[in-house]
C-alpha cells in the first residue's frame, strides 16, 4: 500500500468531530448503557441472595451476626502459640486457629524451599546415584495425595512407643508418641531483649552493607563488613542479655504422671502435618529450581568462567539471579498451596483456623459468618504472600532500560 | 471436608429460597410424602445406637427410632433412607433440609434450641460423659487425671464438659481433637491419648465393638454430665415435630401397657380405654396429628415398643437399663397421657 506522502491534502483536514450525542447509535452511549445493565443486575443479584439468605435465616430462627465472637468459647486447644484457656472468648480461639495455620505454613514453606532446592539441584548433579535418588523421591512424592501421607505420617508417628517407655535417643531428647520432647530454655525477658537487639542489629547491618557499597562506588575501596556483622549480630545481643542479669535455665523434659512435663514440645499432629507439607511441597519446589536452572543458558556460566569467577560466584552472582526469574512466579504459587493444604489438619487433629472455625459453627450454629471467617483469613493470608512475592518478583526482574 | 461440602450446601439452602414451601402446613411432612421416605441423619457408626450390619441394614436405638417416625407416617418401618453424620456436620445437614431429622445421640441443651433453629423432640436415653482408660495406667477415678491427654471430638457437647469438669477440678489436660470417630479410636488405641472421654453409652458400645480386647479398657466411675440423647428437627415444623415426639411416647406409653409387637393384635380387642386409645381403636388422635389412625398399631407391630427396642439393641453391650427404665420402675422415662 502506498503511504500518502505530508504533501497529502487529507491529511490537512481536520478528522470530523464527534459531538455527543445521546443516540442509541453511538457506540459509547451502548457500551455504557450494557456496561450499568450488567453491572446493576450483578448487583440486584448479590443483594436478592443476601436478602434471602437473611429472611430464611430469621425464618429458621438461627441467630445471625457475629456476637459470638465475644461469648466465652469452653473449647480446649491442644496446642497454642498464645495463652489459651476454655475460658476464653471465641474471638481469641479463633486467633489460637490463625497463629496454629500461620506457625505451619510460613515453617513448612521455609523447609520446603530449603529442601526442594536441595532435591532440585540433586537432580541435576552427574552423581548417578544423587540425580536417580532425587528423581524418585520427586516422582513419588508428588504423586501420592497428600492427605494419605498425613495419615501415614500420622500412623507413622503414633506407631512410638508410649511415654513411659519414651525412646531416649540422646540427652534429654525423648521421642515418644506424645511428641518430641527437648530442653528448651526458660524464656524470660532478657531472651525478648536480646533478640530485638538481634534484629536491630541486622538491620543496621543491612544498613551498613548498603552503605558500604556506595562507599565503593565513590572510591573504589570496599569496607570491610564482617567486623561490624559480628559486632552487631553477635556481641549486642550477648551484651544486652549480659546487662539483664544474664538468665539460663534449661527446662528438661521429665517424666511425671502420664507425660512429660516442661521442655519443648512437637506434638504429632503439628510433626505429623509438617513433614507431611514439607515432603510433599518440596517435590514440587525442587522440580520448579531444576527448571529454573536448565532455563539459564550453558554460555553463562562459560562466560562468567571467562571472566574469572570461581563457581560458586558463577551461581551466585550469574546464574541464580537469571534462575530466580524463573523460579519465583510459580514458587509463589507453592506457597499459596502450602498454606491451603494446611487446612487439611483437621484430618489428624491439628487444631488449625478450620478445625476451631469448624467446631465454633457447631457450637453456635452460625455457619455463614464460622466460614466467611475462614475465607477472609485464607484470602488474607493468601493475598500477603502474593503482595510479597509481587514485590520481590520485581525486585530480581531483568532490569530493561 | 464433607463438613465443608455440607455447609456450603447449607449456605446455598439458605440462599437460594424455599419461601413459599415454608408458608404451608407442614413443608417437612409433604417432602416425606412426596419423597416416599424419611431421610433420618444417624452416626457414622456408634453400636448399639446407630450402625450398619454385616448387610448394611443399619441397628440401633436411633436406627429404630428413624424407622417408628416411618411407621408412624407410611404404616411401613421400612422406609427410610439412613444418612451417616459426624458431630460437625450433623447440624448443617438438619438446618440445610438435607435430612428431616437427626437421631444421633444428640444431646438438649438450650444452646442448641436457642441459636441453632432446632426442637428436640424427647429423650430416648439418658446419657451422661464418662472416661475411659486402657487398664495398664492404673487410674481408678478420674480426679487422678491431672495432666493426661485425652482423646475428644470436636463439636460436642463433650468437648465443653471436658473443659469445665478440668477446670472446676484444677486440673490441666492435653486435648487430642480429631473429628472422624475411628481416627480418634484409632489414636486412643494407640496410646496417642491416655483417656478417651465420650458418652458412657457411646464408651460402652466402643468397649463391645472391641471383642476379646474388651478387657483392656476400663470405664471411670464419674459420670460428670447430664447427657439427654433424643431426636431432633427444625424449629417452626411443629406438625412434623409433635409426629416424631409421639412416636417416641407411643412407644413407651405401649411398654408401660403392656403392649409388645407379639400381642399387639389381640391388645386391638382389649377393653383398656388406654391400650383402645393408644392403637387408635378409639379417639381418633392419628387423624388429628395428619395420620393414619393406626399410627401406634403399626409402630408397635413393626418395630416394638421401648423395652423391645432396648433389648434388641443396648442389652447385648452389656448397660443396664438404670434411669432409662420406666418411671414406674424407678427410671425416667415417662410418657404423658395419650388422649
Amino acid at each position: 500500500m502506498q503511504r500518502p506522502t505530508a504533501a497529502d491534502p487529507r491529511d490537512l483536514r481536520a478528522p470530523p468531530r464527534r459531538g455527543f450525542a445521546l443516540s442509541w447509535r453511538d457506540p459509547t452511549v451502548r457500551a455504557v448503557f450494557w456496561q450499568i445493565v450488567i453491572l446493576g443486575l450483578v448487583g440486584a443479584g448479590i443483594w436478592w441472595l443476601v436478602d434471602n439468605t437473611m429472611r430464611n435465616l430469621e425464618m429458621r430462627k438461627i441467630a445471625t451476626g457475629f456476637r459470638f465472637l465475644e461469648r466465652e468459647a469452653g473449647l480446649p486447644i491442644g496446642e497454642s502459640l498464645i495463652p489459651y484457656s476454655p475460658a476464653d472468648t471465641y474471638f481469641r480461639a479463633l486467633t489460637v486457629g490463625v497463629l496454629n495455620t500461620l506457625r505451619v505454613a510460613i515453617v513448612g514453606a521455609i523447609l520446603a524451599t530449603v529442601l526442594g532446592t536441595v532435591v532440585g539441584i540433586a537432580r541435576l548433579s552427574k552423581n548417578w546415584l544423587v540425580a536417580k535418588c532425587a528423581a524418585v523421591y520427586v516422582e513419588v512424592l508428588r504423586d501420592l495425595p497428600l492427605l494419605l501421607q498425613l495419615l501415614f505420617w500420622y500412623a507413622l508417628l503414633q506407631g512410638l512407643p508410649g511415654p513411659r517407655q519414651a525412646l531416649n535417643p540422646f540427652g534429654s531428647v525423648y521421642l515418644s508418641n506424645r511428641g518430641i520432647k527437648f530442653p528448651w530454655i526458660e524464656w524470660q525477658e532478657a531472651h525478648s531483649a536480646a533478640l530485638l537487639a538481634f534484629v536491630v542489629g541486622l538491620i543496621a547491618v543491612w544498613g551498613l552493607g548498603r552503605l558500604f557499597v556506595a562507599r565503593q562506588m565513590a572510591t573504589g575501596v570496599r569496607p570491610r563488613l564482617w567486623p561490624w556483622a559480628i559486632l552487631l549480630l553477635v556481641a549486642l545481643p550477648a551484651g544486652v542479655w549480659w546487662a539483664m542479669g544474664a538468665p539460663f535455665t534449661v527446662d528438661r523434659p521429665v517424666l511425671r504422671g502420664f507425660n512429660f512435663r516442661g521442655g519443648g514440645t512437637l506434638t504429632p499432629e503439628f510433626a505429623a502435618l509438617l513433614f507431611g507439607l514439607i515432603l510433599y511441597t518440596a517435590a514440587f519446589i525442587a522440580e520448579i529450581v531444576r527448571a529454573g536452572i536448565l532455563a539459564v543458558h550453558q554460555g553463562q556460566w562459560e562466560a562468567a568462567g571467562a571472566l574469572g569467577l570461581t563457581r560458586g560466584q558463577q551461581l551466585r552472582l550469574v546464574v541464580l539471579p537469571q534462575a530466580l526469574r524463573v523460579i519465583v512466579p510459580p514458587l509463589t504459587s507453592q506457597y499459596l498451596n502450602i498454606t491451603k493444604n494446611s487446612s487439611l489438619a483437621v484430618a489428624i487433629g491439628y487444631q488449625d483456623i478450620v478445625s476451631i472455625a469448624n467446631t465454633t459453627i457447631n457450637q453456635t450454629g452460625q455457619a455463614i459468618e464460622g466460614i466467611a471467617i475462614i475465607m477472609l483469613v485464607y484470602l488474607t493470608i493468601s493475598l500477603t504472600i502474593s503482595l510479597f512475592m509481587n514485590w520481590f518478583n520485581a525486585r530480581i526482574a531483568l532490569k530493561e532500560r | 471436608m464433607h463438613t465443608a461440602i455440607r455447609i456450603s450446601a447449607l449456605a446455598f439452602a439458605l440462599a437460594f429460597p424455599a419461601v413459599e414451601a415454608l408458608a404451608q402446613q407442614s413443608p417437612t411432612l409433604d417432602g416425606i410424602r412426596a419423597r416416599g421416605h424419611v431421610v433420618c441423619g444417624v452416626t457414622t457408626g456408634v453400636a448399639g445406637f446407630s450402625n450398619p450390619d454385616s448387610q448394611g441394614i443399619w441397628r440401633g436405638l436411633d436406627a429404630d427410632g428413624c424407622r417408628t417416625v416411618a411407621a408412624a407416617i407410611f404404616g411401613d418401618a421400612n422406609r427410610v433412607r439412613f444418612v451417616p453424620t459426624t458431630s460437625q456436620n450433623r447440624f448443617p445437614a438438619l438446618q440445610s433440609g438435607e435430612v428431616d431429622l437427626l437421631y444421633r445421640n444428640t444431646t438438649w441443651t438450650l444452646g442448641r434450641e436457642a441459636s441453632l433453629g432446632f426442637q428436640f423432640a424427647g429423650i430416648n436415653f439418658y446419657d451422661g460423659q464418662a472416661f475411659m482408660v486402657k487398664r495398664t495406667l492404673g487410674v481408678k477415678s478420674a480426679k487422678e487425671l491431672d495432666g493426661a491427654t485425652v482423646c475428644v471430638q470436636p463439636g460436642t457437647t463433650t468437648e465443653l464438659n471436658l473443659a469445665d469438669y478440668f477446670r472446676t477440678n484444677r486440673m490441666t489436660f492435653r486435648p487430642v481433637v480429631i473429628e472422624n470417630l475411628e481416627e480418634l479410636r484409632a489414636a486412643f488405641i494407640a496410646g496417642r491419648c491416655d483417656v478417651y472421654t465420650s458418652d458412657a453409652s457411646v464408651l460402652a458400645s466402643f468397649r463391645f465393638t472391641q471383642g476379646p480386647n474388651a478387657e483392656l479398657y476400663v470405664m471411670l466411675p464419674e459420670i460428670i454430665s447430664k447427657e439427654p440423647l433424643g431426636p431432633v428437627v427444625r424449629k417452626g415444623d411443629q406438625r412434623f415435630f409433635d409426629i416424631v415426639r409421639w412416636a417416641l411416647f407411643a412407644q413407651i406409653a405401649a411398654e408401660e401397657l403392656g403392649v409388645t409387637s407379639a400381642n399387639v393384635d389381640q391388645m386391638l380387642t382389649s377393653q383398656s380405654p388406654e391400650i383402645q386409645r393408644l392403637l387408635g381403636v378409639t379417639g381418633g388422635f392419628g387423624q388429628m396429628m395428619g395420620l393414619d389412625n393406626r399410627w401406634a398399631y403399626n409402630i408397635i407391630k413393626q418395630v416394638g415398643n421401648f423395652a423391645e427396642m432396648w433389648e434388641r439393641n443396648i442389652t447385648p453391650m452389656g448397660v443396664p437399663r438404670g434411669i432409662n427404665a420406666l418411671w414406674t420402675q424407678g427410671g425416667l422415662m415417662y410418657a404423658p397421657p395419650i388422649r
